[in-house]
C-alpha cells in the first residue's frame, strides 16, 4: 500500500506494518473495555491513523464507522449537531479521535450518550508481536455486521447500513470476477472511504485480496487532481474508480505541465460510479488524455449503492460499454425508451453493464408489478449481499423491502440484459457523488429571518460543465423589497453552505404562495423544480430579448 | 496595485465561479471557511491567477490557512509579482 499526501514524499505501508498497526487499535478497544459487536465511530481525516483504526476495531470484532471529518466551510456547531444525530441512533461504544479534536468530541457528548471510550490516537502504539488468529475478531460468525456506513448530512447521519462478513465477502467474490481482478493489478484511489465506492473497491477490496493499492485523499486530489495521472504512471495504475464528475474535473483542470511525461497506458479500467453517468464526461476526458497514453476502451460503467455492499451491475469488461439512442419524447412523455429511429431529438445513454453474479434485479411499476425491457420503472434487487438492515432503524428496513425485493428508489429499464439508470424515485439529490437530502437544506434555510418557515424547497438541476447536479433552491418571503430580497439571499447562501458543507448555486426568492405543496400538504420537489426550471428560461429569454 | 488585483480578482470570482455578476464581494470578507469559494473551485481560481498574474499558486497552499479573503490573495500574488 501507498500512501500519498500534499505537500509529503509518498508512504510505503507494508503488510507487516499494516496488521501491527491495526492490531495497536485492536488492542486498545480491548483495554478500554469494548466488546465485539459494539459500534466504534472514527472522526479522522485520511490518513494511517484511519486505516490502522478501522481494520483495528474489525480484528477486535466491534464495529467501525466513519464520521466524515470537519472540514473548514462547515460549522463546527453544525458538525457537532451532525454527531449528536450520529450518536443517538447508532449508540456507539467509543470514538476514535485525534488529540487536538478530543475537546470538541467531548463537547459533544451528554451523560445520556452510549460512549464509554473516546480513544486518541497518539495514545495507541502498534503491536508488533500480535498474534493475530487469537483475536476476537476471528471468533465473528459469517451473519455478524463487519462495518456501518452512512451518508452525509443528518438524515444520512440517521441511517446507517449495517452490512455482514458473509455480504461483504459475497460482493468481493462477484466484483472481482466482474471486473477479471488479478494479482498484477494495481489499484489508485483518492475516493473518501465514508462512501461507499471508496471504502468497498478502493480499500476493502485490494486489502483483502493483496492487491497493491496507492490511496490519496480526496481533499488532497480536489485541489491537485493532476496527482491521480502522476500516480497512476509512477506506480502502472490498472483500476480507479471515479464519480462522473470527476471525469469532467479531471478534464478541465489539469494543466499540460503536470502531465509532462505520463503514460497512462497501464490503466484498463477508469469505472464511472455513484452518479448518474453521462456519455459526454467519456467524450471529454478521452479526447483529454488519449495523448497521454488512455485508452478509450478502459472507460468502464457501474451501477453501486451501499446497500448492495458496492456493484449492483458492471459494464466494460466483458464487451465495450453499449451506448443506447433514444428516441428523447418518447423517453420524457411515455417513460418508455424506444431505440431512436433518428427521426426526432435523442439522447446517448451509458448502460451500466449486467448485474454481477448472485445479484438479481428487476424493473417494477408503480404497483411493485414487474415491467417489460425498456419500460422505465423503479429499480429492485435480490442479493446474496444485501445489506442486514439500517442499523437501529427496523421501520426503515421494513419500509425498504417489497416481497423480499429491496426498492432501491432508483428509475431505470433493461435492454438486453444490461441495465440503464436513468433518475431516482425519491427525492435525492447527487453531488459530485455525495449523496445530499434535500429535506437537510431546507431545515436550514427555514431559519434564515424573513424566509417563511416550511416554505422552502431544494432539488438538483444538472450542470452539463461540471456533470454532476448543482443545488438550487426557492424560498418565499413577504418583503417585496429588492436589497432586503438579496440580503435573505445571501444568509440563505451562507447558513446552507457552513451547515452542510454544500456550496448553493442558485437561490430565487419569491413571493407568498410561489411553491406547490401536495394535496396532503407536503413540498413536491420535483413539481417545484420543473416550475423553477421554467421561470429561469423565461427570465433568459427576456434578458436576451432585452 | 494591490487595489487592481482585488478588482480583477472580484470581477473573475463573481463571473466564473459565482456565477452571480452582480455580487459585490467586500476585500476583507472570508472567500474559503465561508464557502464562498468551494473546493471544486480552488484549482480555478489558482489557474486563473498563474495565467492572468503570472503568479503560481502551490497545492498545499490552496486553502484558508494561505489566504481567505481578496485583500490576502492579493497581497501574496503582489509579493510574487516580478
Amino acid at each position: 500500500m501507498r500512501l500519498i499526501a500534499a505537500a509529503k514524499s509518498d508512504e510505503e505501508l507494508s503488510y507487516t506494518r499494516f496488521i501491527q498497526g491495526a492490531a495497536g487499535y485492536a488492542r486498545a478497544l480491548d483495554l478500554a473495555g469494548i466488546k465485539p459487536g459494539e459500534v466504534v465511530i472514527l472522526v479522522l481525516q485520511h490518513g494511517s491513523d484511519l486505516i490502522f483504526s478501522f481494520w483495528g476495531a474489525i480484528l477486535h470484532g466491534a464495529i467501525p464507522s466513519i464520521m466524515p471529518f470537519l472540514t473548514e466551510k462547515l460549522s463546527p456547531e453544525r458538525y457537532q449537531e451532525d454527531m449528536a444525530s450520529l450518536l443517538q441512533i447508532t449508540r456507539p461504544a467509543a470514538l476514535i479521535t485525534y488529540p487536538e479534536f478530543y475537546p470538541v468530541v467531548m463537547e459533544t457528548l451528554h451523560a445520556e450518550d452510549s460512549v464509554r471510550a473516546v480513544l486518541v490516537t497518539h495514545d495507541i502504539q502498534p503491536w508488533v508481536d500480535v498474534d493475530l488468529i487469537a483475536l476476537s475478531g476471528f471468533k465473528r460468525s459469517p451473519d455478524d455486521i463487519v462495518l456501518l456506513q452512512h451518508s452525509s448530512g443528518t438524515t444520512g447521519l440517521q441511517k446507517g447500513v449495517a452490512l455482514s462478513h458473509q455480504a461483504v465477502l459475497n460482493q468481493l467474490e462477484s466484483y472481482s470476477q466482474a471486473i477479471h481482478l488479478a494479482p498484477d493489478d494495481v489499484i489508485v484511489s483518492w475516493l473518501p472511504l465514508y462512501h461507499d465506492m471508496g471504502l468497498i473497491a478502493g480499500f476493502i477490496m485490494p486489502i483483502l485480496w493483496g492487491i497493491p493499492l496507492v490511496i490519496m485523499s480526496p481533499f488532497d486530489w480536489v485541489r491537485a487532481p493532476y496527482r491521480l495521472m502522476q500516480a497512476v504512471s509512477s506506480y502502472k495504475g490498472t483500476l480507479s474508480w471515479l464519480p462522473n464528475f470527476a471525469y469532467n474535473f479531471c478534464s478541465q483542470k489539469i494543466r499540460s505541465r503536470d502531465l509532462e511525461g505520463v503514460d497512462l497506458s497501464s490503466w484498463r479500467g477508469v469505472i464511472n460510479c455513484s452518479e448518474p453517468m453521462r456519455w459526454e464526461s467519456h467524450q471529454l476526458f478521452i479526447d483529454k488524455f488519449k495523448p497521454y497514453g488512455l485508452r478509450p476502451e478502459a472507460l468502464k460503467t457501474c451501477y453501486a449503492m451501499a446497500e448492495n455492499v458496492f456493484a449492483v451491475s458492471q459494464g466494460g469488461f466483458e464487451e465495450t460499454v453499449t451506448v443506447d439512442e433514444i428516441d428523447q419524447k418518447s423517453f420524457i412523455t411515455r417513460r418508455v425508451a424506444l431505440p431512436s429511429n433518428k427521426a426526432g431529438e435523442t439522447i446517448k445513454l451509458l448502460s451500466a453493464g449486467r448485474p454481477i453474479a448472485a445479484t438479481h434485479l428487476k424493473v417494477l411499476d408503480e404497483h411493485h408489478q414487474p415491467l417489460a425491457d425498456r419500460q422505465v420503472g423503479e429499480i429492485a434487487l435480490h442479493s446474496n449481499c444485501m445489506l442486514s438492515g439500517y442499523y437501529k432503524r427496523d421501520d426503515l428496513t421494513q419500509k425498504a423491502f417489497h416481497a423480499g425485493w429491496f426498492l432501491t428508489g432508483d428509475l431505470g429499464y433493461t435492454a438486453g440484459g444490461e441495465v440503464y439508470v436513468v433518475g431516482r424515485k425519491k427525492d435525492l439529490i447527487i453531488v459530485g457523488g455525495k449523496n445530499v437530502y434535500p429535506q437537510d437544506l431546507e431545515a436550514i434555510a427555514n431559519q434564515v429571518p424573513g424566509v417563511h418557515p416550511g416554505r422552502v424547497v431544494a432539488f438538483g438541476v444538472f450542470n452539463p460543465e461540471m456533470g454532476t447536479e448543482d443545488v438550487a433552491m426557492v424560498a418565499e418571503v413577504d418583503t417585496e423589497d429588492e436589497e432586503a430580497r438579496e440580503r435573505i439571499e445571501d444568509e440563505i447562501r451562507q447558513r446552507v453552505t457552513r451547515g452542510s458543507a454544500i456550496a448553493l448555486r442558485h437561490v430565487m426568492v419569491v413571493g407568498p404562495k410561489w411553491i406547490i405543496k401536495t394535496s396532503s400538504g407536503k413540498i413536491a420537489r420535483p413539481a417545484n423544480r420543473d416550475k423553477y426550471l421554467e421561470a429561469v428560461a423565461k427570465r433568459q429569454a427576456a434578458d436576451k430579448g432585452a | 496595485m494591490p487595489d487592481e488585483i482585488i478588482n480583477e480578482l472580484s470581477v473573475y470570482i463573481s463571473n466564473q465561479i459565482l456565477k452571480q455578476p452582480k455580487k459585490k464581494l467586500g476585500k476583507d470578507e472570508p472567500l474559503i471557511s465561508s464557502g464562498i469559494v468551494d473546493s471544486f473551485h480552488l484549482v480555478d481560481l489558482a489557474m486563473y491567477v498563474e495565467e492572468h498574474f503570472r503568479v503560481r499558486l502551490d497545492d498545499a497552499e490552496l486553502n484558508a490557512d494561505t489566504f481567505d479573503t481578496l485583500a490576502q490573495l492579493a497581497e501574496l500574488i503582489h509579493e510574487r509579482q516580478p
